[in-house]
């Protein structure tokens, strides 16, 4: 797959063959194995979603037994949150970041190698699971990607150790690039660029990676003492041991919460970049919106316990997590209305990238709605653990998230590659996945309201019809997802000549490098004014 | 508040009630306790607002995109920042959430309030069943899941009440206040009954407490809604509202029906009484993990068609059932089943898929086991 990639470019004294790629230290080419990465997982953490879905197509058990339902949306959940979307983020950094600051590349290559490749062997073990699991020798991680104890420690099957491998490699793996994201941003931007002139991208990245460096550690914590409990003897999470069950929960979303905000956060900042150039008109609110990213970043962390408001906390803690938890809605709030206010009197068109950025608000904006009406307590009590949730975090993660990698990589294409896309294929990739996602999504509103709970591969006859049209907009959603690669691969192996601002509006240093941008971006640093 | 719910109340009402959707339901139920009302109405009031702010949102993006799109008007605005503007939709959100907040901590803090209530009924969450137990009366039972196999594999016609139909239903009378104390034997379940709007964790170690209060006799059906491993869609809940006096009535049948098991217990058993009464006990308890044929499930749980257990030592096989196997899904079903249930459920195992060991366990076996 990574042959298609392959560039021209001479005079760059990179090893050739295989160990281009094996001893990478160059930014683009790390951040397209990333990318690369996360686009495979998010073909096979789809194939899961849409066995999922094909179970749930009918009432009664079809296709999958039970307990490997439970695993098909374990690795689902895991595959995709660990697997796509924070590898995509990190690849679109590891391009974008030296280009957009003025440097030649990210400031520790080395370690940039490193955390790129503990990723497939972190992957290849969780998967490993799976497969051993389809070939009758044992159970894959079976537990929900929230993997609550005791149901992963004492009841967990033997493949447990595996995945808590896995999520220790996967967190190193993070934690080294939020470290290079962090250096790179404080030591390499060019003369003149200080934090309030940074672009919005930049910014949200920068905000992400003390997010990571404060919250994966508290993960590694968690399923480190997973593993004492299983294996050495420990109760941290044993109640018969007197240790405390609900405890796995306060530290598992302790991490979470902040964890979901590393999925969103470099999200707000393609959005922050796409509507300008597509608007002709600069950002509104650019303080604001550091502000605003800065301020859901601290809020990320008191607000954990909205996640556990069924476990029976005190009254006061379930008012406190409400209260605080409700204060998230205004900074965000405050990105939406500037987002609209960066369209409003401008001078729009509407290319691939900017469609799915404007789907993403539009979108993103549904999932927020639903993530306030969550927060109220008394009400979060009949929507807990149902399809409303699952339909939520789809609109936050799919529709938002997902699509805001998607709008990246269609604005940034053409600059990677030096050749823009087929812009009617673009469309119709667009059109195609914004109605189905829809389709996909949006009934689960319904079936979570009037009853059902998540993770269940059967369930009663009053939900058919809306789990029949999500499961059509599944398939339509995943098989769309076919021309995204197929466009990819036609544009980097040519097309029209990209210019070097490659759209009228866009602004940013990375659009004064011409496309495709060189191997070593930067080499002299512009003078920013 | 209460008069701008209302009028939200019934559009939300209309559009539920729309006979289109004769057989789904697109909103949440208001159900028939203080908490489930409290909870649908807060419910409606904060999606009512969620429409009004996406109405003027959307409505914004999507002049701007129809008015001020490049074909149109071809020369942008140059502006970037509007100090009162940012002042203002920062303010406003923070008041709308104040409005949000308030009815929502009252509700809150009623349902919280559990004193003074007229009874308690323990539930505790099992690998896939409910226990209830009446406190200080002496009646207790398990809940189990009734939707034969057949309809689950798709061999037999789906029935009305299709995996939300249970073999003992809880039975709570009507106007009381009824207390309900949630733990668990094994992992972390979810008792929850969307009419009540009562959900809450069944954790092992702890004791949570909800109640509800029900005016309407009737039959209310939820599900567990914590992932508890395999058979999680599995373990529904059906609880029936009575009024007082057929509440009293069937309180008494429940204690005549132990008193019953118990006198059988004592007598001696013939081989076809064990293996009716072990083949439905097995299929009740046992079959979710081994199976109905006993070939369990292969990695998972293990097969009992000639195992080396149920064909092997018969005393090992008693201890293997009462006490369960640590660290393993085996529970011990020493304290759950009564001693014809477990001397027919042993018996079974041992005659059945072709064991054919020809051993006959009596319940006063169990019973000297059980010392």
């Amino acid at each position: 797959m990574n042959a298609v990639i392959e560039e021209h470019h001479d005079h760059d004294h990179k090893p050739g063959g295989i160990g281009r790629w094996l001893f990478s230290t160059n930014h683009k080419d790390i951040g397209s194995m990333y990318l690369w990465f996360a686009f495979l997982m998010f073909f096979i953490g789809g194939s899961l979603a849409l066995l999922i879905r094909a179970e749930l197509f009918q009432p009664g058990l079809q296709i999958v037994e039970p307990d490997f339902f439970n695993q098909l949306t374990t690795l689902h959940g895991l595959i995709m949150v660990f697997g796509v979307i924070m590898p995509a983020f990190v690849g679109l950094a590891n391009w974008q970041l030296p280009m957009m600051i003025g440097a030649p590349d990210m400031a520790l290559p080395r370690m940039n190698n490193w955390s790129f490749w503990l990723l497939p062997g972190a992957f290849g073990m969780l998967l490993a699971s799976l497969v051993m699991s389809i070939m009758g020798m044992g159970s894959a991680p079976n537990f929900g990607w929230t993997f609550y104890a005791p149901l992963s420690t004492t009841y967990g099957p033997s493949s447990t150790d595996f995945f808590i491998f896995s999520v220790h490699l996967m967190g190193i793996s993070s934690v080294m690039g939020a470290i290079n994201v962090i250096a790179t941003i404080m030591n390499m931007r060019a003369p003149g660029m200080n934090y309030m002139k940074m672009p919005i991208f930049v910014w949200t990245w920068f905000i992400t990676a003390y997010l990571l460096i404060a919250v994966m550690p508290v993960l590694a914590g968690a399923v480190t003492m997973m593993l004492t409990d299983r294996h050495f003897g420990t109760s941290f999470f044993n109640a018969a041991g007197g240790g405390d069950p609900v405890m796995f929960q306060h530290i598992f979303w302790f991490f979470g919460h902040p964890e979901v905000y590393i999925m969103i956060l470099p999200a707000f900042g393609i959005i922050s970049q796409i509507v300008p150039t597509f608007s002709r008109k600069p950002l509104f609110g650019y303080s604001s919106m550091v502000y605003a990213t800065a301020s859901i970043a601290f809020l990320s962390f008191i607000v954990w316990a909205h996640h556990m408001f069924t476990t029976g906390m005190p009254v006061a803690g379930e008012l406190f997590f409400m209260y605080s938890t409700m204060l998230i809605a205004v900074p965000t709030g405050v990105k939406v209305f500037n987002w609209v206010s960066t369209m409003w009197k401008g001078s729009l068109t509407f290319e691939t990238p900017m469609l799915f950025a404007i789907a993403f608000i539009f979108l993103f904006t549904m999932g927020g709605f639903t993530g306030l009406m969550l927060c109220i307590v008394p009400a979060d009590f009949q929507y807990h653990d149902t399809y409303f949730v699952v339909a939520h975090f789809h609109y936050v993660l799919v529709t938002g998230a997902a699509f805001s990698i998607m709008a990246a990589v269609y604005y940034w294409l053409p600059k990677w590659t030096g050749h823009m896309y087929d812009e009617k294929l673009g469309k119709l990739h667009f059109w195609l996945t914004c109605i189905s996602s829809n389709v996909l999504f949006f009934p689960m509103h319904f079936i979570g309201l009037a009853g059902m709970p998540r993770r269940i591969p059967d369930y009663a006859l009053q939900f058919t019809e809306f789990n029949q049209i999500a499961t059509i907009g599944a398939f339509v959603f995943g098989f769309s997802q076919l021309i995204f690669l197929y466009l990819i691969i036609k544009c980097v192996r040519g097309g029209e000549k990209a210019t070097s601002e490659v759209w009228e509006g866009a602004q940013g240093l990375e659009f004064e490098l011409p496309s495709p941008a060189p191997f070593h971006s930067y080499t002299t640093p512009p003078e920013v004014k | 508040m209460r008069a701008v719910s209302r009028p939200l109340g019934l559009a939300c009402l209309l559009l539920v009630s729309n006979p289109l959707y004769a057989d789904y339901q697109l909103n949440l139920e208001p159900g028939v306790t203080s908490f489930s009302q409290g909870a649908y109405n807060i419910h409606t009031i904060v999606m009512w607002i969620c429409v009004i702010i996406g109405i003027v949102v959307y409505g914004a993006m999507t002049y701007s995109i129809l008015k001020h799109r490049k074909s149109k008007h071809p020369n942008p605005a140059k502006f970037d920042d509007n100090t009162t503007v940012e002042i203002l939709w920062t303010v406003i959100p923070v008041l709308i959430l104040i409005g949000m907040a308030v009815p929502a901590t009252k509700v809150l803090l009623a349902m919280e309030d559990t004193s003074n209530s007229d009874m308690s009924i323990k539930v505790t969450g099992y690998q896939w069943k409910w226990h209830y137990d009446y406190v200080g009366e002496d009646v207790g039972f398990f809940s189990n899941l009734s939707t034969p196999k057949s309809q689950i594999d798709n061999a037999e016609a789906k029935g009305e009440h299709y995996l939300l139909e249970v073999d003992n239903r809880i039975v709570i009378p009507t106007n009381k206040k009824v207390r309900f104390l949630f733990t668990s034997n094994d992992v972390i379940h979810a008792w929850w009954v969307p009419a009540f709007g009562v959900k809450k964790d069944a954790i092992p170690g702890f004791i949570n407490e909800s109640w509800a209060n029900v005016s309407e006799p009737g039959i209310y059906r939820g599900q567990c809604a914590e992932l508890c491993g395999a058979n999680h869609g599995f373990m529904p809940i059906v609880v029936e509202a009575m009024d007082e006096p057929d509440y009293l009535a069937w309180l008494d049948s429940k204690k005549a029906e132990k008193a019953a098991a118990t006198a059988s217990a004592d007598k001696t058993w013939t081989m076809d009484e064990l293996m009716s009464q072990g083949e439905s006990t097995y299929n009740t308890n046992c079959a979710a993990c081994h199976m109905v044929g006993g070939e369990g499930l292969p990695g998972a749980f293990p097969g009992l068609k000639g195992s080396a257990i149920a064909t092997g030592d018969i005393n090992k096989h008693i201890e293997v059932v009462l006490q369960g196997v640590a660290g393993t899904g085996m529970q011990a079903f020493g304290p759950q089943l009564n001693d014809a249930d477990l001397a027919a459920i042993i018996t079974y195992e041992r005659n059945a898929w072709g064991n054919n060991t020809g051993d006959m366990v009596q319940p006063s076996d169990i019973k000297a086991a059980r010392k």
